[in-house]
């Protein structure tokens, strides 16, 4: 009994301990009115620690969008670039590429934004130039000569003979402007890897604070968007919430503390269609717009699946409406056997996919694995390959990601009900990849292969080469098919002017036709870009009914993506 | 006494290298490459990828032979250095676990000291109280068999979004900035109370049964029935039951910090409280070896520093351990 006093005064004391560890941070008492704030969440998994906007998977939510800006923004849904730190742009020639850059916009320090900060921009990413620094743009320069500054306000891109247009459009949206002066005094390992803690850019936001669980962005009232799109953002602060588990975001969005979560969170149709307040872009299934395609990615370096019969099979197997209904309760799309996304629809030949096409169909792939003299030998259940030897493979996805480990279940199932030996298996984040590098996996899910400016970049990344150089690229195929008449058409796609519907069409039709028959990857369905709104503090979100169709999303890259144009739109919900 | 602690601070040493050495083996074990995960985040193309992965194996050392590694990794220890953290690039880790450490403090420390308190006084009331004993000890089952995570879930559920009494996720109000006002403190303790409360509730069922069983124990011992026999008060026995059944449980305690780290990363992910259980989550799934090591190294810090203080809290409330070190000594 005596001891009680002693204890109780160590707790005293080392909870005092506690706040006094907790005092040094603070300027004076700052509140966001809740009227005034932007909730968001869904993009950053960890602190903010960088706002690098070369930095690109790790830089702070909005890092490029909200601070830093590119010389277009490219709107998916209506294939459009629309000119934004540039005026405009055109092609004089087949290999002269004029921009005119946008007059007085300013940098948050107050200096005017100039021909040279774009020039030096592009610059710095030359492997030949004097900076070499190896950013997400570089490649830009397999096709550029040189840049010229023509006047103060007109930069001159020069390349080289036989430009790939495609490309070279999706760059004009993705590399961030940055200011001369601050950057050309930074050393070569601050310009690829530094934090830049203090963030100068000329967009519509700027750094307020950031700590282990937010990002807090105030608006700069002196953006140059006031002056041409006529408005400011609504929302005065937009704070980013590091992502919790997924009960914290469902919690803080019935709530009402967050207003948009780009996290995919299962079974939100119920909370769509139960009256909780929450909307999403399309009032039933899908209710998300498609962002990329989840494929089966299949090593054609081994056996069977070198075989085009036993891959066809596969795709004939799959019950892919019990991944989108039992798994996802509807809330992805099946994907369409081409795998192209629904805003590269237009490219689809419908004829050709009706006669090559397929679906969820286990007596068709069973006949296709007999015919093709797959069989039972031993008696085990399970089909033996036709030379005798046995097949037991693997389907892999990251542990923890619940999804995909639902739906490796019910492939797992469908081949086992054709009599394939075709288990589950769910590694580490970091052993899944290294077996898709390394070309060690057997059957794989992926879903790299985002929307952007170009269909290129889908089939880049179905075939990708040279097969030597897989491991290096780091983007697509890990299965290691090899086709060169289908890698000189990607080429000749790359070349296609920007807007050539026809010829990329042509094109792509042909590639269609390789993907339906030969079956390097098989696109199952397609993820969505999670989005959904509290309509409680703001209103106007994007949706498919009326005007507004703008990408809801936050997430790097997309911000760029017409993203901006969703922040643009937002009204304050009391003024409605 | 200075044999005693010479020995103790060896063994202490041993384990702390032993520790350590196994911590750093493990990532680097596993397959895969952090920075191939790093890259394949950023979602590069081409030449960049390349230049890419180079620049960032230079600066993360991982190029070097694997003893080399484990040699920087030593030298750069005793600087005080525990490199960059790759999810978090360009963060020092020491910086990392600086930011998250405080929280630590707050929630394990409190939980694990008033758990400790308050189950054992209401574990020895309920050996002596035959209705206390027999709401209290089901209860406390039940209450220790509870997983982290599910408590946590169920806490967050009731008190956040049914009736709303304590607010969802973060350190402090996500509307604030840090200050120096009440109203910061506030919010700082609004939002520590659900994530304490769920790792000691669940600890609290533990040493309440824990203590509970010893106390019956003790009171069945020879030397209990002795005192009962020679007509001491029961006041007294009880006492004596309770000073020799407060032993196990002071050892207990110094196991417990090594487990309720679990028990904190479960905690911190479910009502998204900034922590080290959090970052360690993190870094195992971006393959961070950096960060990984250097929580794993206060982790194994903080067990060694508790079973030191619970060393000493021996020989101050053990008498023969006490009596045994002066005959030791001499």
């Amino acid at each position: 009994m005596q001891k009680l006093p002693k204890t109780l005064i160590f707790i005293v004391v080392a909870l005092s301990m506690v706040l006094t560890a907790f005092l040094p941070a603070a300027p004076a008492a700052v509140e966001y009115p809740r009227n005034e704030t932007l909730y968001t969440s869904g993009t950053q998994w960890g602190a903010p620690s960088s706002w690098n906007p070369l930095n690109g998977g790790g830089y702070a939510t909005g890092t490029i969008g909200l601070v830093y800006e590119t010389l277009f923004i490219y709107d998916p849904l209506a294939d459009k670039f629309t000119p934004y730190l540039a005026e405009s742009a055109n092609w004089t020639d087949a290999t002269t590429y004029e921009v005119k850059i946008r007059q007085g916009v300013k940098w948050t320090n107050g200096q005017p934004l100039t021909a040279d900060d774009v020039k030096f921009t592009f610059d710095i990413a030359n492997p030949n130039g004097d900076t070499k620094a190896g950013l997400g743009y570089s490649a830009l320069w397999k096709f550029l000569d040189n840049i010229e500054i023509k006047d103060a306000n007109t930069v001159v891109f020069k390349f080289k003979e036989n430009p790939a247009y495609q490309e070279i459009g999706f760059y004009f949206y993705f590399a961030p402007i940055l200011n001369k002066a601050i950057w050309s005094k930074m050393k070569l390992e601050d310009i690829t890897g530094g934090a830049n803690k203090n963030p100068v850019g000329t967009g519509p936001y700027k750094f307020q604070a950031a700590d282990q669980d937010r990002m807090v962005w105030v608006r700069n009232d002196a953006w140059w968007g006031k002056d041409v799109f006529g408005k400011l953002p609504a929302p005065k602060y937009i704070v980013d919430i590091v992502n919790g588990s997924n009960n914290v975001a469902l919690g803080k969005m019935l709530q009402g503390g967050l207003d948009l979560s780009n996290n995919f969170l299962p079974g939100v149709a119920s909370l769509v269609n139960g009256g909780y307040g929450i909307k999403t872009y399309y009032k039933e299934a899908p209710y998300m717009l498609s962002a990329n395609v989840a494929s089966l990615l299949i090593n054609e370096q081994k056996k069977p699946m070198d075989d085009v019969k036993f891959r066809t099979a596969l795709a004939w197997m799959i019950n892919i409406n019990d991944i989108v209904e039992k798994d996802y309760t509807g809330i992805v799309k099946a994907a369409d056997p081409t795998g192209l996304l629904p805003i590269w629809d237009k490219y689809i030949d419908k004829d050709q996919v009706k006669e090559l096409g397929w679906s969820y169909d286990p007596e068709k792939a069973k006949k296709i694995l007999a015919d093709a003299g797959y069989k039972d030998v031993d008696g085990d259940k399970f089909l033996e390959a036709p030379d005798g030897s046995k097949i037991a493979l693997k389907v892999t996805c990251p542990s923890g990601w619940t999804d995909w480990m639902a739906a490796i279940q019910i492939i797992s199932r469908d081949a086992k009900a054709i009599g394939l030996n075709i288990e589950p298996d769910y590694p580490d984040y970091g052993p899944w990849r290294d077996a898709q590098l390394k070309g060690t996996f057997d059957l794989t899910l992926q879903n790299e292969a985002q929307m952007s400016s170009t269909v290129w970049s889908y089939y880049s990344w179905i075939f990708q080469n040279p097969l030597d150089k897989i491991a290096t690229a780091q983007y697509g195929n890990y299965g290691r098919y090899d086709n060169k008449e289908a890698f000189a058409l990607v080429d000749q796609l790359d070349k296609v002017k920007l807007g050539d519907d026809a010829a990329i069409k042509e094109i792509t039709t042909k590639l269609q036709k390789i993907t339906m028959t030969e079956m390097p990857t098989i696109p199952l369905w397609y993820n969505g870009l999670w989005a959904q709104y509290n309509e409680s503090v703001w209103t106007n979100w994007p949706s498919a009914d009326g005007e507004n169709h703008a990408l809801p999303a936050m997430w790097r890259g997309y911000v760029n993506m017409s993203g901006i144009q969703m922040l643009l739109n937002l009204e304050p919900a009391a003024k409605k | 006494m200075k044999r005693y602690f010479g020995r103790k601070l060896l063994i202490y040493a041993l384990t702390f290298f032993i520790a350590v050495t196994i911590n750093w083996m493990i990532p680097r074990f596993m397959p895969g490459n952090p920075v191939d995960i790093m890259i394949s985040r950023a979602g590069l193309r081409g030449s960049a990828v390349t230049q890419m992965y180079s620049y960032y194996m230079d600066a993360f050392g991982l190029d070097q032979p694997i003893w080399k590694q484990y040699l920087n990794f030593w030298i750069a220890i005793f600087h005080g250095d525990l490199g960059t953290s790759i999810f978090l690039f360009p963060t020092p880790v020491i910086q990392v676990i600086k930011d998250a450490l405080p929280y630590d403090v707050a929630l394990l420390l409190p939980s694990i000291l008033l758990s400790w308190f308050a189950g054992n006084k209401f574990g020895a009331l309920a050996a002596r109280n035959k209705n206390l004993d027999n709401t209290l000890l089901p209860i406390g089952y039940i209450l220790t068999a509870v997983p982290y995570m599910w408590l946590g879930i169920l806490l967050a559920w009731v008190f956040c979004i049914v009736i709303r009494i304590f607010p969802l996720g973060g350190g402090y109000d996500f509307s604030m900035q840090p200050s120096y006002t009440w109203d910061f403190y506030w919010s700082l303790f609004n939002h520590w109370v659900l994530p304490f409360l769920s790792l000691f509730i669940v600890q609290f069922g533990g040493w309440a049964i824990g203590m509970r069983n010893l106390i019956i124990y003790e009171l069945e011992a020879d030397y209990s029935h002795f005192l009962e026999a020679l007509g001491a008060p029961r006041k007294l026995i009880r006492n004596y039951a309770y000073n020799n059944a407060i032993l196990p449980q002071v050892t207990g305690v110094a196991l417990q910090i090594g487990v309720i780290v679990t028990g904190a990363l479960a905690t911190e992910v479910v009502f998204a409280y900034p922590g080290i259980g959090y970052l360690i989550l993190q870094a195992i799934h971006n393959q961070d070896y950096f960060l990984l090591q250097g929580c794993f190294l206060f982790v194994v810090i903080g067990v060694l520093i508790a079973n030191f203080v619970v060393d000493i809290a021996y020989i101050l409330i053990d008498p023969r351990t006490r009596a045994g070190m002066t005959g030791g000594a001499e």
